[in-house]
């Protein structure tokens, strides 16, 4: 009973403002020799999240570029202006368009937040898209990480449509037409093409019932699900014990080696990556504008109407492969490549080591080379020499622009990957690397050549 | 204290009520899932079109002799071409490309409808001249009346290629 007595006698002394603040911070209460500051405090909230101490190996910048880190700060930025862009913004078909002229014009700084969170939008795609290769070229998804390898590609695919659902809502032109195209591919998808595309676009035809579904996925649903994700993915790396421990070539498997406290060597460089992102993101949002073309006019399809730029390897493709391949196989082939990657069996594990090995690093450069070499080429004959249609008359187009064109390219890939696999002596996490780094390149190229090499009517031509 | 209790629950054999009784509670938390997320899906889904009666979408273009043969003509409103051919039959073509629902133009010069996103070409019939679009522009049914040319909007309809039953001829 004593104690108690006394502390409410000490509680009756305080003043009103240092009750609350011990209520808030219970442990400032508590009577210290030294007192604590409210560093502390926040450290201590900071150490909920981080572990205490980290490798010091795993500090260096080439190991991660920073690219996690600049995703997370994207992200928050992207949270933070998008709260602001819904106070503005009207998702009416008749009025968003307005609503987005009038927030660059009369809002304080409603131009520079629009931009900001355009261009962070833009950003955090690269970045992760980085980050993607990061993780796969440091062998960063062999055991404990492979699950969260999936975690990354479903965090992947909620940036990327994300990134597809903003970009309707200004109601521009370039918006309207995008979005009518990338729905107008859904109708491709065998059997449910048609029930999915009325379902998406709410209707036949894009409309307001569209934007509202598209306003909502946008602000509700889908970031809540990368908030979500976010957490999982995060939690795994601690599971994991922490980052991949990065070793050179002909090193083995190392300890955790020293460690330091993670206050202040991790914090510190991660706060000097976040500010310095966030300078160059304003300074960019300061000189370029986000584009805004004129209001939708469903009767004039613009020419060239292109797909948002990161659909453009997609797009691409649909100028060479019958839709259905263009649009669903081939995606299809790829998540599945791309799933089964930390699941496939390799004779050893080399995480850690920055493209397997020395050897490995030569073969990624020929895979490399490889796809630079082989993607124009195989778009310059598909455009002018090549006629699968009118070569085999009689077949459905789907099978002479479809089965036969990725047969060939199948077919090619398997001889390059077992030619350098005997050539090379190579193991199978170096040959994986190199197939993967040849489509990879091939897929960058087929998004450079759809957004600087397609002129009027999607023809080639020079920027 | 505490511990003990729970030891005590643990070591109880189940009986088969319990047993029961919990499948019961997650089966009941799978159908309450199940119906969010139908209840979900419903609102995504699009609203019943207003005025599904045919009222509502015939549009009626004209007088016969409006419309030259051999000529296109364009209905804003009505999202469709109005195409007289040489022999003076009809066809209303739909102005939605057929490849990824681009609007189709029509080129007076070249003869032909041609998408600006993707190069598809068409003919007057809605035939396709040049791929990527894989089957004929839609049509929608026309009717002529008293002279007056009609079109009923509301019905799209699908075809893969042009064929002679398709055009309406004035009688």
């Amino acid at each position: 009973m004593k104690p108690t007595q006394q502390n409410h006698s000490v509680a009756e002394q305080l003043s009103l403002i240092r009750r609350i603040g011990y209520s808030i911070f219970p442990g400032m209460a508590r009577q210290r020799e030294k007192p604590r500051g409210y560093r502390h405090f926040f450290n201590t909230l900071i150490l909920h999240f981080r572990p205490r101490a980290v490798p010091e190996r795993t500090l260096r910048f080439t190991l991660t570029w920073g690219l996690g880190g600049m995703a997370v700060v994207l992200v928050f930025m992207l949270l933070g202006t998008g709260l602001l862009l819904k106070f503005a913004y009207e998702p009416f078909p008749g009025r968003a368009y307005d609503s987005i002229l009038r927030l660059q014009n009369e809002v304080l700084f409603g131009q520079l937040i629009r931009n900001i969170h355009h261009w962070s939008a833009n950003l955090l795609l690269v970045v992760v898209f980085l980050h993607f290769l990061r993780v796969f070229f440091t062998g960063a998804f062999h055991p404990p990480r492979q699950f969260n390898w999936i975690f990354g590609l479903g965090l992947f695919l909620t940036v990327l449509l994300s990134n597809f659902t903003g970009y309707l809502l200004p109601w521009d032109q370039l918006a309207y037409w995008a979005i009518t195209i990338c729905t107008g591919m859904l109708e491709y998808m065998p059997f449910v093409g048609a029930e999915v595309q009325h379902w998406i676009r709410s209707g036949r035809e894009i409309g307001p019932a569209t934007l509202s579904n598209f306003y909502a996925i946008h602000t509700a649903i889908l970031p809540a699900c990368i908030i979500i994700l976010m957490a999982f993915h995060f939690w795994r790396v601690r599971k994991a014990g922490g980052l991949v421990m990065p070793r050179g070539p002909d090193e083995d498997a190392p300890s955790r080696g020293e460690t330091v406290p993670t206050i202040p060597n991790l914090i510190l460089r991660e706060v000097v990556v976040a500010l310095v992102l966030i300078a160059i993101i304003m300074a960019w949002s300061v000189f370029f504008n986000a584009p805004l073309e004129a209001k939708a006019n469903p009767g004039l399809s613009p020419n060239p109407t292109k797909a948002p730029w990161y659909f453009m390897g997609f797009q691409e493709m649909l100028l060479h492969f019958h839709p259905l391949f263009a649009l669903f196989v081939i995606p299809f082939l790829i998540m599945f490549a791309l799933v089964s990657i930390p699941y496939i069996r390799y004779p050893e594990r080399t995480a850690g080591v920055w493209f397997v090995s020395l050897k490995g690093r030569r073969m990624a450069l020929v895979g490399a080379v490889a796809g630079t070499i082989a993607t124009p080429i195989g778009i310059l004959i598909d455009e002018y020499m090549i006629d699968f249609v009118a070569w085999v008359p009689g077949v459905p187009s789907a099978i002479s622009n479809g089965v036969i064109p990725l047969a060939i390219i199948l077919a090619g890939a398997w001889g390059f990957y077992s030619m350098t696999k005997r050539r090379y002596a190579a193991t199978k996490e170096e040959t994986v690397q190199m197939i993967f780094v040849f489509f990879v390149t091939a897929f960058v190229i087929l998004t450079v050549t759809g957004i600087w090499f397609r002129g009027t009517a999607m023809k080639l031509a020079w920027p | 204290m505490k511990k003990e209790v729970k030891k005590q629950i643990k070591d109880q054999p189940e009986s088969p009520r319990r047993k029961f009784l919990s499948k019961l509670w997650v089966a009941l938390g799978v159908l309450a899932l199940l119906e969010l997320v139908g209840l979900v899906l419903t609102y995504l889904r699009p609203g019943k079109p207003r005025g599904v009666g045919d009222a509502g979408t015939i549009v009626e273009a004209g007088a016969i002799e409006k419309f030259p043969t051999n000529s296109v003509t364009a209905f804003v409103r009505g999202k469709f071409y109005l195409c007289r051919l040489e022999d003076g039959g009809f066809l209303a073509v739909s102005r939605k490309c057929t490849h990824l629902g681009c609007t189709v133009p029509w080129m007076a010069k070249e003869k032909k409808f041609a998408c600006p996103c993707h190069g598809s070409a068409f003919d007057i019939h809605g035939e396709v001249t040049s791929p990527p679009a894989p089957r004929a522009l839609d049509i929608y049914p026309v009717v002529v009346e008293n002279n007056i040319v009609k079109v009923n909007t509301g019905r799209p309809i699908k075809r893969s290629e042009f064929r002679a039953e398709q055009v309406v001829y004035p009688t």
